[in-house]
């Protein structure tokens, strides 16, 4: 017999029970893409796909939900923390997330993600920086790096009128209810599997009630940083990480010898 | 059960309780804060959900989530309050799902003050959030009342997948009467069909409010306004007082109405055959009732807390057909029996006419110092 037929056909790639068969509208090199998996491969991993409820921001990822296959409602413009405190606190035994870009976080919806952290509401935030407003087609971001050319800094941030980027992950791990905030990167290999080991870590606290988690994310955005992928995975590294390094925020105590 | 001696909002909050309602989501502010107050030692007595907001922003958002899971859930505030809720209210509207809002009207515009007024009527009733969509108001004029319209505005939200709001004011939020609350209805055991609750063994279900293709959101706006006239035919509630043999109408919703009642039972006494129509719904409003009384009516006296708001609504059923005057106190003052009563019998007295605008007789009025304001 054909030894060819014989062959054991091996699984190494599949798409995750909670991603579903959906073409993707995000752009040729943005990074959201990533994320989704990321998320998909955790839930599988702990089966939890069937008591998981997403939270859409506004943004690129506002139809988030066609890319996963669970239970998803979709937010105003930045409430998404808000409206996820609701279900939560109604559903207390669901796994609730937002997922959310720095428009929708760090500027509209600043209070809402302040106070979420605040109560220590037990609930998972996927923070989404691309340093950009990526729907509206390029706007500047709370998270604009200094100098940045965007569609509404074109000559680039003046920190003198425009202001500072806003470090939200240093920021929200200050609050006494926030349990697990940390910063990781998804441009290179290395640091996507740092970012999904984190994503498990941050939904591991919400499974022991330790309080809110959050994951930054940072993220490219070729078509608005008017780069290639690859010039945007670069720019990435050799520009935002020096202002938002990739570090564990706070970790709750409560957590020692959970291994991702 | 007996009759109690009750405050307007403890018995808006104790009726929303004993109605089943199983999260309530709020932020303080006067004259409202009572029911705050209530539901943050009573729901967790009950051992369901309370939680007191960062901002009214966040509070309807709160409420809009624990609706997308299908329970019985609700907010409470006042005029500033609910203005910063109708963004979150036009998401409920566009994504179909129940939810009970009380507002406690005040003085305004802007903050105005925690007097009485019915200020909120265009908010509430002609908009308020962005695009179209139509929330069910409900008018109550006393505490019995107020207790009643908050156990059926859950009901009607559910019936209806639509947003059913308590339109009370100050006085009825704050004042005390005898009243009765309902028994303890039992929580619900079911799931409605819709809700986003986790996807155990069953598909993936989804609650949003975009609809980027415009075609499917002509489609989405039509069901809302199918689901509208449903209302528009099922669910108009008001109440006639001495109308059999009226000559005179006076219309006036919620503590106006009320006070009128008093000036048309003294005009009444003087021989004046007036009666009063007060709208409870007033979205949806009583047009085909007003249309019936326009045919037996020799004039009309609108009275309102507010400068007119509703009066627009009675000229549009009435379309010139029949005399209309109007009469109303503004910024948080509530009128006297007895100021109705004179305009009433000015009403009566007075040459009139449907033409010209009632509004601009009543400005004039105050102007020439035909009316005083006590």
């Amino acid at each position: 017999m054909d030894t060819y037929l014989q062959t054991e056909i091996q699984s190494v790639y599949i798409r995750p029970a909670s991603l579903s068969h959906t073409p993707s509208h995000y752009c040729p090199g943005c990074t959201h893409g990533i994320a989704h998996r990321l998320i998909a491969e955790v839930l599988d991993e702990m089966d939890i796909r069937e008591s998981t409820i997403g939270v859409a921001p506004v943004g690129c990822a506002v139809f988030a939900y066609n890319y996963f296959d669970f239970d998803w409602v979709e937010a105003a413009h930045g409430r998404a923390p808000a409206m996820a405190t609701g279900m939560k606190r109604v559903l207390p035994d669901r796994y609730i997330f937002t997922y959310q870009g720095d428009g929708d976080l760090a500027s509209i919806g600043m209070s809402e993600i302040m106070h979420v952290a605040g109560r220590g509401e037990n609930i998972t935030t996927i923070f989404i920086n691309n340093a950009i407003y990526g729907m509206t087609g390029g706007q500047m971001a709370p998270t604009t790096l200094p100098g940045q050319k965007t569609t509404s800094s074109p000559s680039g941030r003046d920190v003198e009128t425009m202001g500072y980027p806003l470090h939200m992950s240093e920021v929200l791990s200050k609050m006494d209810g926030a349990g697990y905030i940390v910063r990781r990167s998804l441009h290179d290999p290395k640091n996507i599997r740092l970012a999904k080991k984190a994503i498990r870590t941050a939904f591991e606290v919400q499974k022991r009630g330790l309080g809110f988690s959050m994951v930054e994310l940072l993220s490219t955005c070729p078509t608005n940083w008017g780069m290639t992928a690859h010039e945007a995975l670069a720019w990435l590294q050799e520009h935002m990480i020096p202002v938002y390094p990739i570090e564990d925020y706070k970790i709750s105590s409560a957590l020692e010898g959970f291994k991702a | 059960m007996a009759k109690e001696f009750l405050e307007g909002n403890f018995a808006m909050a104790e009726a929303s309780v004993r109605a089943g309602v199983e999260a309530y989501f709020g932020y303080p502010i006067t004259p409202q804060t009572e029911i705050l107050e209530w539901m943050s030692h009573r729901m967790p007595e009950l051992n369901r959900a309370f939680l007191q907001a960062e901002s009214e922003v966040a509070a309807i958002n709160m409420v809009y989530g624990a609706a997308c899971t299908g329970a019985r859930v609700m907010s409470s505030s006042s005029s500033p309050g609910v203005s910063l809720m109708m963004e979150g209210l036009s998401y409920i509207a566009g994504t179909e799902v129940p939810v009970v809002l009380i507002d406690v009207v005040r003085g305004g515009p802007g903050l105005g003050n925690i007097a009485p007024s019915q200020g909120d009527y265009n908010q509430l009733v002609h908009g308020g959030g962005h695009g179209d969509y139509h929330p069910i108001v409900l008018a109550p004029a006393s505490v019995q009342e107020a207790i009643d319209l908050t156990v059926l505005a859950f009901d009607l939200a559910e019936k209806y997948r639509n947003i059913c709001i308590v339109m009370a004011d100050g006085s009825i939020g704050q004042m005390m009467e005898p009243a009765e609350l309902p028994e303890m209805h039992p929580l619900r055991t079911t799931t409605p069909d819709w809700a986003v609750d986790g996807c155990l063994d069953r598909p993936q279900r989804i609650l949003t409010s975009i609809l980027i293709d415009p075609t499917l959101e002509e489609i989405y706006n039509h069901k809302i306004l199918d689901t509208w006239y449903r209302i528009q035919q099922n669910e108009i509630r008001y109440k006639e007082y001495y109308l059999d043999d009226a000559e005179y109408v006076v219309i006036g919703f919620g503590t106006a109405g009320r006070i009128a009642l008093t000036a048309v039972r003294n005009a009444r006494a003087e021989g004046i055959r007036v009666g009063l129509f007060r709208p409870i719904s007033v979205s949806p409003f009583p047009f085909p009732q007003l249309e019936e009384l326009v045919k037996t009516t020799q004039g009309i006296l609108v009275t309102e807390m507010n400068t007119g708001q509703m009066l627009e609504d009675v000229r549009m059923a009435v379309k010139g057909r029949v005399p209309i005057e109007f009469y109303a106190r503004l910024g948080g003052i509530v009128p006297y029996p007895d100021e109705i009563l004179g305009e009433i019998r000015r009403l009566v007295h007075e040459p009139k006419s449907p033409d010209g605008d009632p509004r601009h007789r009543w400005m004039q009025r105050l102007k020439d110092g035909v009316i005083t304001l006590s």
